[in-house]
């Protein structure tokens, strides 16, 4: 390609002005388009989505099996049977270690024996996200407190941090603890943090989150900001808990007991 | 100056190589974790996610810190005994400060990603501030102890533009530990690390372990070259471990009160855990008893006039020191945070052999670096005879 003085200044001239203003035009330009998709999409959207477990509704072994499977398969979630490795979205524990600064000793007996269901709270406040310090973690415009996983380069200070034990490392390879792999979503590198992400992606499909639709009920899922919405309808017809609130980390998981 | 650092007697060559053999394996140890996991080459799990090498970060720090207990008196205060070892000190904490930031590399399950830490700079992240106190604290003690070092070998006064980053070190050193203490001291739900107390509870006990170290060095310089930093400067820092162990030891007395005054149960469980036992777990009870005696015998032997004077038994004391604040910064301190886990149980926690040998290759890089740096330093001052107050700084043997 053969280009004369004038040609090349003028490129490079456009190119500088590009440079300065440039940046933040294609950035502008971005955010349109990507508003265009999204409208195109029947994405369900919210202001503040928000969970609620109906604890009284998971009757059997299988209500919590439904669940959890349905998260650990679609998001290729490893199966690691060491608890010290293991890697949970959303799992099971004992009420005692759920909520071990609430009373205990004299619970009723069903409420000590019953497993209780744990999932990233998604927290307004997280603390997760103030200690990344690569913006691997980073909470969206409608408080999913999303995790990137190609951009987490390892250093577990959001464990440090997360006090509800929501966050899992990859200590062993991961593709190999994978029955059967998602294609269509991906897969996890040794060394990187990973946890729940309140299924944004199905939400963009204008889904509910795979746990929620497989729960029965069990789990309601809904915009914290909308006062019509059925968890602010369940929140303000019921005494519900979360964990650890005293923290401040306005945990966006409700449970009603 | 850096020709001093390729003649040696046959011994100097020995120790190099030593350390060389160390530092291959630690690099052999971290490669496994990195092709295996640290699923299976470390003791960490999902409730203890930070181990040893966050500890070794919390100590080192801290010895890196406490160069500014040598160069803040001989400076600002012309404490003229410790002319001779200021740069000593220095050196020192260039040495200390890369075993930290090795402490952090190791642990990185991406270590390919880690410049991400500058690519997307996030204020609100600690890790952030810690890279950048400590990387401008690397370079200002590095440009500092070798300026001086320059100016001493030529036997004129030192630049009067070092002046400047001096007292900008000086004022610095603390922040690197105030930082390092920031790591844990805001961290909601971790009540072992949520005390008020932890960045002037660190910066106490570094200015314990770090001078201690220096007393040690100090005495093998003394020992192995000709060059000799002086009983004076000895004693000097000798006082200064005195005072800061005294406050050290008071610290861990207020964390006491405060948990079991209050008899807030997340507060007293650590504290049990740690010296009894608690809930049939009593995994660290010996070590961190191992930490408590040593500082209470070296709290005997410094306040004690007779044998903080007599070399022998200060020599003793400032092992002990150094072990004991070992022990519960660099062992038990960052480990026992996550031990008591955030569902209200425990999770026993002891490195593995793997993760041993990892951090013998950053000690061992940070000693390598020591050495060259003291053999340069150790040349010149032989070379020199006098110090800059005309006194005789090398014995004659």
């Amino acid at each position: 390609m053969s280009m004369n003085r004038r040609e090349f200044l003028k490129i490079a001239g456009a190119s500088a002005i590009l440079g300065f203003g440039g940046i933040s035009a294609i950035d502008a330009l971005e955010k349109v388009e990507g508003a265009q998709v999204l409208s195109e999409l029947k994405a369900l959207k919210a202001k503040r989505w928000a969970m609620i477990v109906d604890i009284k509704k998971f009757k059997t072994e299988e209500d919590y099996k439904k669940v959890i499977n349905a998260c650990n398969h679609i998001h290729n979630v490893p199966q690691i049977a060491n608890p010290k490795h293991a890697v949970k979205w959303i799992w099971t524990d004992t009420y005692e270690r759920t909520f071990p600064d609430l009373e205990y000793e004299y619970a009723p007996e069903e409420i000590k024996q019953k497993p209780f269901i744990m999932l990233c709270n998604h927290c307004d406040n997280p603390p997760c996200v103030r200690v990344c310090p690569v913006k691997a973690t980073f909470k969206r415009e409608d408080g999913i407190v999303m995790q990137d996983m190609h951009r987490c380069i390892g250093c577990k200070f959001c464990m440090a941090a997360c006090p509800y034990g929501s966050r899992s490392y990859n200590f062993l390879p991961p593709r190999s603890y994978i029955k059967e792999e998602n294609k269509e979503f991906p897969t996890r590198t040794l060394g990187v943090v990973e946890k729940c992400i309140f299924c944004y992606e199905r939400l963009d499909k204008g889904l509910p989150p795979a746990c929620v639709e497989a729960s029965n009920g069990a789990l309601i899922f809904g915009d914290l900001a909308d006062p019509n919405s059925e968890v602010r309808k369940v929140l303000s017809a019921n005494y519900v808990i979360r964990r650890k609130s005293e923290l401040g980390t306005r945990p966006m998981v409700w449970y009603l007991i | 100056m850096l020709e001093a650092a390729i003649k040696g007697r046959p011994r100097y060559w020995i120790w190099v190589s030593f350390l060389s053999a160390v530092i291959l394996v630690g690099l052999i140890a971290w490669l496994r974790e990195h092709h295996l996991g640290s699923g299976l080459t470390t003791g960490l799990s999902r409730d203890v996610s930070w181990g040893f090498h966050i500890g070794q970060l919390t100590f080192f720090v801290g010895v890196a810190a406490s160069a500014v207990m040598v160069v803040l008196p001989y400076y600002l205060h012309n404490h003229k005994a410790f002319g001779r070892i200021a740069v000593i000190g220095e050196f020192l904490a260039v040495s200390a400060v890369v075993i930290s930031m090795l402490s952090v590399f190791v642990i990185m399950g991406q270590p390919s990603r880690v410049w991400n830490v500058l690519l997307h700079p996030t204020p609100h992240s600690i890790i952030f501030w810690d890279l950048i106190v400590l990387m401008t604290y690397l370079f200002v003690n590095i440009l500092c102890g070798w300026t001086v070092l320059g100016a001493e070998r030529k036997e004129v006064p030192p630049p009067k533009w070092i002046k400047p980053f001096i007292i900008f070190a000086i004022c610095w050193a603390p922040s690197i530990h105030i930082v390092t203490a920031f790591l844990y001291a805001g961290l909601p739900g971790r009540p072992h690390f949520m005390t008020a107390l932890q960045a002037a509870h660190f910066l106490a006990s570094a200015f314990a372990a770090g001078p201690s170290l220096l007393i040690i060095l100090s005495m093998l310089i003394r020992r192995f070259s000709r060059f000799d930093p002086g009983t004076i400067a000895i004693q000097s820092l000798a006082k200064i471990v005195t005072y800061a162990l005294i406050i050290h030891i008071f610290f861990i007395g207020l964390e006491f009160f405060t948990a079991f005054y209050s008899q807030i149960p997340e507060d007293m469980h650590t504290l049990q855990y740690l010296y009894v036992g608690w809930q049939g777990h009593s995994e660290l009870v010996p070590v961190i008893w191992t930490s408590s005696i040593l500082a209470v015998l070296a709290l005997f032997l410094l306040i004690i006039p007779a044998t903080r004077r007599n070399e022998n038994t200060l020599a003793v004391a400032a092992l002990a020191v150094f072990f004991s604040i070992w022990i519960d910064k660099g062992f038990v301190f960052v480990s026992s945070g996550f031990i008591m886990n955030p569902f209200g149980g425990v999770t026993p926690y002891w490195p593995a052999l793997n993760e041993f040998l990892v951090a013998a290759g950053t000690w061992a890089i940070g000693f390598l670096i020591l050495t060259i740096l003291y053999k340069i330093a150790v040349s010149i001052k032989e070379e020199v005879v006098f110090d800059k107050y005309g006194e005789k700084q090398v014995q004659t043997k």
